[in-house]
């Protein structure tokens, strides 16, 4: 048995094809991100090595930076959201009637590309004939904004879209960590006579803090990378008022053809992304992990 | 099972509880859900119904209106206008080979990781793991300029390859938590039997493991139909674009046309929710699977 299954051509041959496409796609293009940073390139002729003067240039630049500070406040909202999530997926964890439905319900958007999103929702604000407007001059108010052309106001904008498309799957999450906690630990709780809240605060939260942790890490990192739907909607408009980091980067290297600087920029948000979900899990470690079944 | 036994007993909690207080707390927690259940929806109904109108319905009707005769014509129009029917058929190819593809390495991977016994099997496993926490973007400028050097820019293998790996982690970690679960009972038997590896593996225990193939095959098929920086990266030939890509351009030309925009919108979407509407339950448990482990 053990001879059988310990033969290495046969082993290799079942590992190797996945492993090889993840090397060439995943990691060397990581290491060449990192080496890239370290050139000046316009991504077709020849490279002129620079030393560390890109991720230098990188620490001064405003623009990177406000950049920065928008994809670090959608991960402030996202996280924030988390607790709303939450307190849906609490009520539907509760006796409730076609709680299976709901979550089915609440789960479609995130099941739709982010473009689909992006284009309905560019048409949800569309500043004359969009649901929003529309609505808000039927209640009597004129002169309803321009929201996605508003610098001060893009980014909230944006965050309900992005809300939209991911309330379901962490309302998912939840839902499915609260249906496994233990009925006969609620029950106990009941008998020594516990409220409804203290039941929540005090036995359903930390029973599910490990999911949450992850669900932080998630929101929070999901966040930092957030491209796909700005893009569509704002292109980082108006003026770099909604640009992010992975728009930034694509910027500098597809429309800039700066390709050294814009490496620089992704090497920084793999970075960036790497340490924060281990700070966030620094963070959350709990001294002890609750067991209770 | 217990969360069946849980829902009863709270039930009948709930009945024996007595008060109108109770009952209109009840009422206030389904007004709730049927609010975000709303807000959800809302949108893509809104969609719908302006994809069956012109654009002097869309402006002069109430949004939730229903059109006086819906305007099927615009669907007619944006599928052979434009290329929208080659960027469906692209959007198809595409994600059934990438996923196809995925899912068989995939689990020739987890079988060999949960099932033979070889050193560095726990490394090889960790790399895989560890390529989930890599940001799809740090990887776009090389992958481009490698892709131009082979000459694969503007191929669709430059996308299929980038599909495999990068829906490869979680693929392998929905399966893994099945694998651990099968009983080796039968295997080893075969084995004794003098059954070769590759008959355990094509004729034991994929055949095994059909319900979370098609689990990890509908998740892969949901990312890969939505996928859109690759393609926008990588495709400039209109022959090879897919519909993220497709829609995005062809609305760009047609800014002006609700019903055009409606159409195409709800043709890229339509596939998905179809899916939905009969494999939920499936679509439910893959994103459950994959997301909580992460």
């Amino acid at each position: 048995m053990d001879k059988v299954m310990s033969n290495k051509k046969i082993i290799a041959l079942y590992v190797l094809p996945a492993l090889l496409v993840i090397m060439a796609v995943v990691y060397i293009p990581i290491i060449l991100t990192a080496y890239y940073g370290l050139n000046e390139w316009n991504g077709i002729g020849a490279m002129t090595f620079i030393g560390l003067d890109n991720y230098q240039a990188l620490l001064t630049d405003g623009k990177f930076w406000d950049s920065a500070w928008h994809s670090l406040l959608l991960a402030v909202f996202s996280a924030a959201s988390l607790i709303i999530y939450l307190a849906v997926a609490m009520v539907l964890a509760s006796k409730i009637k076609g709680a299976n439905l709901f979550r089915k319900i609440y789960l479609i958007p995130m099941l739709l590309s982010s473009v689909a999103i992006a284009q309905l929702w560019l048409r949800i604000y569309h500043p004359t004939n969009g649901i929003v407007n529309s609505f808000l001059e039927s209640i009597g108010i004129s002169n309803p904004p321009a929201w996605l052309a508003e610098p001060s106001l893009v980014l909230f904008a944006l965050f309900i879209p992005i809300l939209w498309q991911y309330a379901g799957f962490y309302i998912l999450i939840y839902y499915a960590a609260l249906k496994n906690i233990p009925a006969s630990l609620v029950e106990a709780a009941k008998i020594d006579g516990a409220t409804s809240m203290q039941i929540a605060f005090r036995i359903k939260l930390p029973l599910i803090m490990e999911v949450i942790k992850v669900t932080i890490v998630l929101a929070v990192v999901g966040s930092l990378k957030y491209f796909d739907l700005i893009f569509v909607m704002t292109d980082g408009g108006p003026n770099g008022s909604s640009e992010v980091m992975a728009s930034y980067m694509y910027h500098t290297a597809f429309r800039a053809y700066d390709f050294g600087y814009g490496s620089a920029i992704g090497f920084f948000l793999l970075v960036i992304c790497l340490i924060v979900t281990w700070v966030i899990r620094k963070l959350t470690a709990s001294k002890e992990t609750i067991q209770y079944s | 099972m217990i969360s069946g036994a849980t829902g009863q007993l709270q039930e009948g909690r709930a009945r024996s509880g007595n008060g109108a207080g109770r009952k209109l707390g009840y009422m206030l927690l389904y007004v709730v859900l049927i609010g975000v259940a709303v807000f959800q929806l809302f949108p893509l109904v809104w969609l719908l119904l302006f994809s069956l109108k012109n654009n002097q319905e869309v402006f002069d009707l109430p949004p939730l209106s229903l059109p006086m005769n819906p305007r099927w014509e615009n669907y007619e129009k944006v599928w052979s206008a434009g290329n929208i029917s080659v960027y469906f058929l692209n959007s198809v190819w595409i994600t059934v080979a990438a996923t196809a593809l995925t899912v068989i390495l995939g689990s020739l991977v987890t079988f060999a990781i949960t099932r033979m016994k070889w050193k560095g099997s726990s490394f090889v496993l960790g790399l895989f793991m560890v390529a989930m926490m890599i940001p799809v973007h740090s990887t776009l400028i090389p992958l481009f300029s490698i892709f131009n050097k082979v000459g694969l820019t503007d191929h669709p293998i430059s996308l299929i390859l980038s599909y495999v790996a990068f829906n490869m982690p979680i693929t392998i970690m929905i399966l893994l938590g099945f694998y651990y679960t099968l009983p080796k009972e039968v295997e080893e038997a075969a084995v004794m039997d003098g059954c070769s590896v590759h008959r355990v593996f094509f004729r034991i225990v994929l055949p095994m493991t059909g319900s979370v193939l098609a689990t990890t095959a509908i998740i892969n098929m949901i990312y890969n139909w939505n996928e859109f920086i690759f393609v926008n990266t990588f495709i400039s030939s209109d022959m090879f674009k897919t519909l993220t890509v497709g829609v995005q351009n062809f609305i760009g030309q047609y800014t002006t046309d609700w019903g055009a925009i409606g159409a195409t919108l709800m043709i890229s979407i339509l596939p998905i929710l179809l899916m939905f509407l009969f494999l939920s339950d499936r679509i439910v448990e893959g994103i459950a699977a994959g997301s909580v482990k992460g």
